[in-house]
């Protein structure tokens, strides 16, 4: 049967054209017209197959992610609050205080803004913007602007006697470095990097570097849930892939089970057992191995979030390795055996290699998905089995940190899309299989 | 498997070892789900076995997490959102992924490379990504807070698997069927509906299946959008989790897990089906 | 297929609309609050009394109040507003203020005067309006409670100064993962006068003497983020002390009957209250529940259920005994004056200034 359909399309496009040119159809087409419209009709069919769920797509999916990764470097708060403002500093050499034609443009500015529609003001948002470069600059602003219809010239005393931070340089260097639509800044602050007096980057104060250790303790925690789930999957893998297969499917469920059952139930099962009036402590104690006093800490710190992460994602790594093993065919070892090889270098030069499709897969899999987890860290990490998400959570849920959360939530996407190129194309997401 | 007569002790030590090690996986991969079960019939409220209990005294034993969870209306009103939103959204994903997994599936089918990628792209993108962006989109379109939203975004995150499954019963799947059924004079549709259908619905279910419990699963994009109105059994779990964690969680976790036991065992049953089906057609 | 497709489209919209259509005609109010016992005591004090006024009205309850920053930006740049009310913390309130995005109020217009007559703002606790857009509506504070059973009878910690002394004291200790609070007491520890407290944390060096004095237990220290779950450490065993809402411990203490103490020595206090979104839908039903809801004797009723203190003077002769447990109310508040002997008042202002730096490197110290 493959071979008439290809046949058939040989007719359309192949070696036979010339000879299907003079062919008509029963309406006098000529075929080869025929044959390109049917091809045309096909092809707009499959599209139209597609298109539905390809514009939902785009729509809900991606079309938000992006808009998201657009807060990101939109930076148009300071442009919006200070136009005069602005345009007066641009010949500003940034090195001492302005003059008094930027106050003056600053209290114009400022006016301007109170005879607006309170939704619409521009210098609330401002004063937070400024605020994430520096330090009680939002109060100088709030401060500020209640007062600013009261100013009389020379503005720049009035300015200066309102909050000290408008006698200061850095104050105004941020306005203008950031009075721009565009910024890198929130990138500069998600790498610990800070601007320097000169306007180079420079990393931040050591005691204020936050995210890149905490994308290091990210990937360092996916990095051993992987090697945790690679060494419990791969022996059961290999078991199950030497058992008949009754057998096989019946220890399967074993692996299918947790799978399918709810993520937050696994995570509760885990504060059953570790927390300290929990399962395991309280079975330690009443066998007498550990005392009343000396419960083990297993929840709410790292052990947690790598204990049960690894028992969540374990399926992710049996299943790709599982339907690998079972199409290697045991005549390689007996092979191997019989020309000599003993049984470690058997399985070592010749079984594990042809495992390695199935570890790339797993591994990749369990990878990609710890490194962005939310929930787990969340309920059993504590402090320090938190992930990068739990801090992207937090920028957009509490501190309001939108640009920051997306900047960081720009750098993870990348870092994962990156990932599965890579995994792509060495091991092919065919073998991305459920069930 | 029997152990072969050649083996020598070492072989044997090694053989015993092996399995040991390898039931002891299996036990960490489900005794920890098991274990909720007995202790959500727990009187006292404690996550441990009460003396009661291990004496399998019946007064160690009662339902009244049980009564806690069906007696209190924000858990029925989870229930009741999590099968609408479940059910919503299965319904758009099942049918928008079958649809795309036909066209992807014709050799036709333009730049396949490229809007798989898209397709399944909501599988790969962590859901943090994911939630935050629906939460800023979602705010902007007024869908916030609303079950359309909920169900827009769990039906999102569930189109991949249909189409990964779909895709792969179409795999199996002899083209020349629907050929011979067009020959003989059947409508399109009438030859989806007759030829198409029948043959790929094992795929289609288990997608169904896949997208249901994605969707009766996830919590992170419920938190992020949708509202108290919409708070499903997953999103009252975190609560119960992070604000007091009672005995009552367990209870509605063992419900949980007879869930993913008919629901496992439906797709169980399903695959075979379709080995079977997809094992007598020739191609 | 097409024809499917829209079925299901007009179903899930039927479903939908049925669902908010049905609750429209009478007022909806959704007010967003901190759930657990203290969504509890607003309900009993005030959204069941005036539901039972006003049987027009059904009030939902959000248990948002942690995130409630983003939820009204969200809403208010979306232009569709779905929260009446909201329950938040001055500093919240006071960035969201300068946002524009919740209302201005105008005390005395907006709020009923004491029995006696006196004009709201003089009635309300003095510094508690200091915003202008936060109606107060209680004081709490952020206390340490311990638990006695953990220590010998004869040396149990009784001031802040024992939380961080591990020699005497020693075990695991849940204190809240910001830093607000946690740097107060760090100084005061270090014998900074509840007064001057912020001047030197205002400064680099003060800031990491309080740094400093933190590092000496870090490794005793277990980090709670919601407020339920500093009580549900102490009763689960897995600390011996913990920092947390005065409220939140005793509904643990008196109501769950947990074996625990609280410490007053250097308790944080600091209001919380309530804001009220821009351009919300509901706006003059709120301003009626809001009306109500802050009188005087409305406050005090709260105090039945959860022990913190009212936000109006007046309302302090008036707390009575708590409404299931019958025991007298006065000595639990943190303002009663046994209680009220070191407090250390939360400076907002200074909190919304130096708060992101401050998490930053607070944070920073929390991954070391």
């Amino acid at each position: 049967m493959a071979q008439a359909d290809a046949s058939m399309m040989d007719a359309g496009q192949g070696p036979a054209r010339a000879e299907t040119e003079k062919l008509v159809t029963s309406d006098g087409t000529p075929l080869k017209r025929a044959l390109e419209r049917a091809e045309r009709q096909r092809k707009i069919a499959a599209v139209g197959l597609v298109a539905p769920l390809l514009i939902f797509l785009l729509t809900v999916f991606i079309w938000p992610i992006a808009q998201m990764m657009w807060l990101s470097v939109k930076n148009d708060q300071i442009v919006d609050a200070l136009p005069r403002t602005l345009q007066e500093l641009q010949t500003w050499d940034g090195q001492d205080l302005p003059g008094e034609n930027v106050y003056a443009a600053l209290h114009a500015d400022m006016m301007e803004d109170l005879e607006r529609d309170r939704r619409d003001r521009k210098t609330g948002p401002m004063g937070i913007r400024l605020n994430y470069e520096l330090s009680a600059a939002r109060s100088a602003v709030s401060r500020t602007s209640r007062n600013v219809d009261e100013f009389e010239a020379p503005y720049k005393d009035a300015f200066m006697d309102a909050h000290r931070l408008w006698g200061d340089p850095a104050l105004w260097r941020v306005i203008k470095r950031e009075g721009r639509p565009l910024t890198a800044s929130y990138y500069v602050a998600a790498l610990d990097r800070e601007y320097a007096e000169d306007g180079s980057i420079v990393q931040r104060d050591e005691n204020r570097r936050i995210y890149v250790p905490l994308f290091g303790r990210t990937l360092y925690l996916s990095v051993v849930i992987t090697a945790m789930t690679f060494l419990l999957g791969f022996p059961i893998a290999y078991y199950m892939s030497i058992l008949p297969m009754r057998q096989a499917n019946l220890l399967m469920i074993c692996v299918l089970l947790p799978f399918w059952t709810s993520l937050l139930v696994r995570t509760s099962a885990w504060i059953v057992l570790l927390q300290q009036q929990g399962v395991i402590n309280s079975g330690l104690v009443a066998a007498g191995i550990i005392d009343d006093g000396s419960r083990l800490s297993m929840i709410y710190n790292q052990t947690g979030t790598i204990v049960a992460m690894t028992h969540i994602l374990l399926p992710f790594m049996v299943l790709p390795l599982y339907s690998v093993m079972r199409t290697i065919p045991p005549s390689y070892m007996r092979a191997a055996k019989s020309l000599g090889a003993t049984p470690s270098t058997a399985f070592r030069r010749v079984y594990f290699p042809q495992t390695l499709p199935g570890i790339g897969a797993g591994g990749v899999l369990v990878f990609i998905i710890s490194i962005g987890y939310y929930i787990t860290p969340a309920l059993v990490g504590g402090q320090s089995g938190r992930m990068i998400s739990n801090e992207i959570a937090r920028h957009i849920q509490q501190s309001l940190n939108w640009g920051l959360a997306a900047a960081l939530g720009t750098m993870l996407l990348v870092g994962v899309l990156i990932l599965y190129w890579l995994f792509n194309r060495f091991v092919g997401s065919d073998s991305l299989k459920f069930g | 498997m029997s152990m072969p007569a050649y083996y020598t002790t070492k072989d044997k030590v090694w053989h015993y070892t092996f399995r040991v090690i390898c039931f002891a996986i299996f036990f960490f991969l489900l005794a920890p789900i098991l274990i909720m079960i007995p202790l959500s019939f727990n009187a006292a409220p404690f996550f441990t076995f009460t003396r009661e209990m291990l004496t399998l005294n019946p007064e160690g034993f009662s339902m009244r997490w049980y009564e806690d969870f069906l007696g209190s209306a924000s858990w029925r009103r989870s229930i009741q959102n999590s099968f609408l939103i479940g059910i919503s959204a299965t319904i758009v994903s099942t049918v928008l992924g079958t649809l795309a997994a036909l066209g992807l599936s014709r050799s036709e089918m333009p730049a396949k490379g490229l809007i798989m990628g898209i397709l399944i792209s909501p599988m790969i993108v962590p859901l943090i990504i994911s939630a935050a962006g629906m939460f800023f989109f979602f705010s902007s379109v007024n869908l916030a807070g609303t079950y359309l939203g909920v169900v827009l975004a769990h039906a999102a995150l569930g189109t991949p698997f249909v189409v990964i499954t779909v895709t792969a019963t179409l795999v199996g799947f002899d083209h020349s069927l629907t050929r011979a059924a067009a020959n003989l004079g059947a409508s399109p549709t009438r030859t989806f509906f007759k030829i198409t259908m029948p043959l790929i619905l094992p795929g289609v279910i288990s997608g169904a299946l896949f997208a249901f419990i994605t969707s009766f699963d996830e919590i992170v994009v419920v938190l992020f959008v949708a509202g108290p109105e919409q708070r499903t059994i997953p999103r009252e779990m975190w609560s119960g989790i992070r604000e007091d964690i009672s005995p009552t969680i367990l209870a509605v976790a063992t419900i949980l897990v007879l869930i993913s036991v008919a629901l496992l065992t439906v797709v169980e049953l399903l695959r075979r089906r379709g080995e079977r089906l997809r094992g007598m057609s020739p191609g | 297929m097409k024809s499917t497709l829209k079925l299901i489209g007009a179903s899930t919209a039927a479903s939908v609309i049925a669902m908010s259509a049905a609750a429209d005609d009478p007022v909806s109010l959704t007010i967003v609050s901190w759930g657990g016992a203290y969504t509890e005591s607003q309900v009993r004090a005030y959204h069941e009394p005036w539901m039972e006024m006003n049987p027009h009205v059904t009030i939902i309850n959000d248990d948002g109040s942690a995130n409630a920053l983003a939820g009204l930006r969200a809403q208010s740049q979306a232009g569709n507003v779905t929260w009446d009310l909201v329950d938040m913390l001055p500093s919240d309130a006071q960035l969201a203020c300068d946002e524009g995005i919740i209302m201005e109020i105008d005390v005395d217009e907006m709020l009923a005067p004491a029995p006696d007559g006196t004009p709201a703002s003089e009635d309300f606790l003095p510094g508690s309006l200091d915003g202008d857009c936060f109606i107060p509506q209680i004081v709490y504070s952020t206390v340490l409670t311990i638990r006695p059973g953990a220590f010998p009878e004869d040396n149990q910690p009784s001031t802040i100064a024992d939380l961080f002394d591990t020699e005497n004291f020693p075990g695991r200790r849940a204190l809240q993962d910001r830093p607000g609070t946690n740097l107060e007491w760090a100084l005061y520890a270090d014998g900074v006068a509840p007064e001057d407290i912020y001047d030197v944390l205002a400064t680099p060096e003060g800031v990491d003497r309080a740094f400093a004095k933190l590092d000496t237990i870090k490794d005793d220290i277990v980090f709670w983020t919601e407020g339920a779950q500093a009580p549900q450490l102490l009763a689960d065993g897995e600390v011996v002390m913990a920092t947390g809402y005065n409220g939140r411990m005793f509904d643990a203490i008196e109501v769950e009957g947990m074996d625990a103490e609280i410490v007053w020595d250097g308790q944080v206090v600091e209001w919380d209250g309530w804001v009220v979104p821009a351009d919300g839908q509901n706006i003059d039903a709120v301003m009626e529940y809001l009306y109500f809801a802050t009188d005087t004797q409305r406050l005090a009723d709260q105090a039945q259920f959860i022990s913190y203190g009212p936000a109006r003077a007046s309302s302090a002769a008036l707390v009575g005994e708590h409404a299931d447990l019958g025991i007298d109310m006065a000595p639990h508040m943190p303002t009663a004056p046994e209680n009220y002997f070191a407090p250390i008042i939360l400076d907002n202002d200074f909190w919304v200034d130096f708060g992101d730096e401050l998490r930053e490197r607070f944070a920073n110290w929390m991954l070391q």
